[in-house]
């Protein structure tokens, strides 16, 4: 790991990855959604309204792994204190933020047709809220810190204690009598109790999504990376001028 | 055949499109916003390191 620590091996690797990310990504959410809306079947209970699952689960998922992954990013950036474990957690943020939000407006919406309300303050989606608000806490503390020149370490320990919400929204659903349906597929056991018609388009969706979300962080990455760099030069030039 | 889905009512009714176009438009925001963001930065950098 601390070999890809290195910013320039970092970019090789960024700079080949980043356009994969984004093609496959496009093709495969495209295709994913175009089976989800046009080709799977309406469920039986639901009708049609179970089409959002299509979009609705990616946002979940992008939404508790991108923490996990600035959880991961926070605790490696406190422990080897790596300035590019520090760069994909603030990468990670704003997307994680953006996806906890459409997941939880696209579960309101489709709450009205299948629950009759847009909002409940059900143990699932209560836990989803504070994931939305550990984010923006995040961004917040991470924004102050930086701009007084910290380490933004207060910002990494906020991320890695907020990581305990994790498992209560994965069982949230078990441990708690929730509107929110129970979990249709088992990831460690690999099995689905759903029709594999919807099951397909939903993992394909998935997929795409996750490419698009890594482009995003690779692309923010990179950003931040370049920015870094004017930064430092323009401190030599003014040292030097000095 | 799209458009006929697309002006189908039960899909506006159901909320599908609005999730959709929220899920695709903020997905749209996020990869211009950092394609526009790494570019820019990018191009300062390699200026700078020209200079």
């Amino acid at each position: 790991m601390h070999r890809f620590a290195n910013p320039a091996r970092f970019l090789r690797i960024a700079r080949f990855a980043t356009p994969l990310a984004l093609g496959f990504g496009l093709i495969l959410t495209a295709i994913g959604l175009y089976i989800g809306l046009f080709a799977s079947p309406p469920d039986y209970q639901q009708g049609e309204s179970v089409r959002i699952m299509y979009v609705h689960v990616p946002a979940a998922w992008l939404a508790s792994g991108g923490y996990l992954g600035l959880a991961i990013a926070s605790a490696t950036a406190l422990i080897w204190r790596h300035p590019l474990a520090v760069i994909a957690a603030r990468a990670i943020a704003p997307p994680g933020a953006a996806f906890a939000a459409i997941c939880l407006i696209s579960g309101s919406l489709w709450g009205k047709p299948t629950w009759g309300t847009y909002w409940v303050w059900d143990a699932r989606l209560t836990s989803m809220l504070i994931l939305l608000f550990l984010y923006l806490g995040y961004l917040a503390l991470s924004a102050s810190e930086g701009e007084r020149g910290g380490e933004r370490k207060g910002a990494a320990i906020l991320a890695l204690v907020g990581a305990i919400n994790l498992p209560v929204i994965k069982y949230s659903v078990e441990w708690w009598n929730t509107l929110h349906q129970g979990s249709s597929i088992n990831v460690l056991s690999g099995s689905s109790a759903m029709a594999p018609e919807m099951l397909r388009p939903l993992l394909i969706s998935v997929a795409g999504f996750t490419l698009l979300f890594a482009a995003i962080v690779l692309m923010r990455m990179r950003a931040m990376i370049a920015e870094q760099r004017v930064e430092a030069r323009s401190r030599r030039l003014a040292e030097a001028i000095a | 055949m799209i458009e006929g889905v697309v002006h189908r009512a039960d899909l506006w009714a159901s909320y599908i499109w609005p999730s959709y176009i929220l899920t695709i438009g903020g997905m749209a925001a996020l990869l211009v916003w950092s394609l526009v963001s790494m570019r820019n930065a990018e191009k300062r950098a390699d200026a700078m390191k020209r200079r």
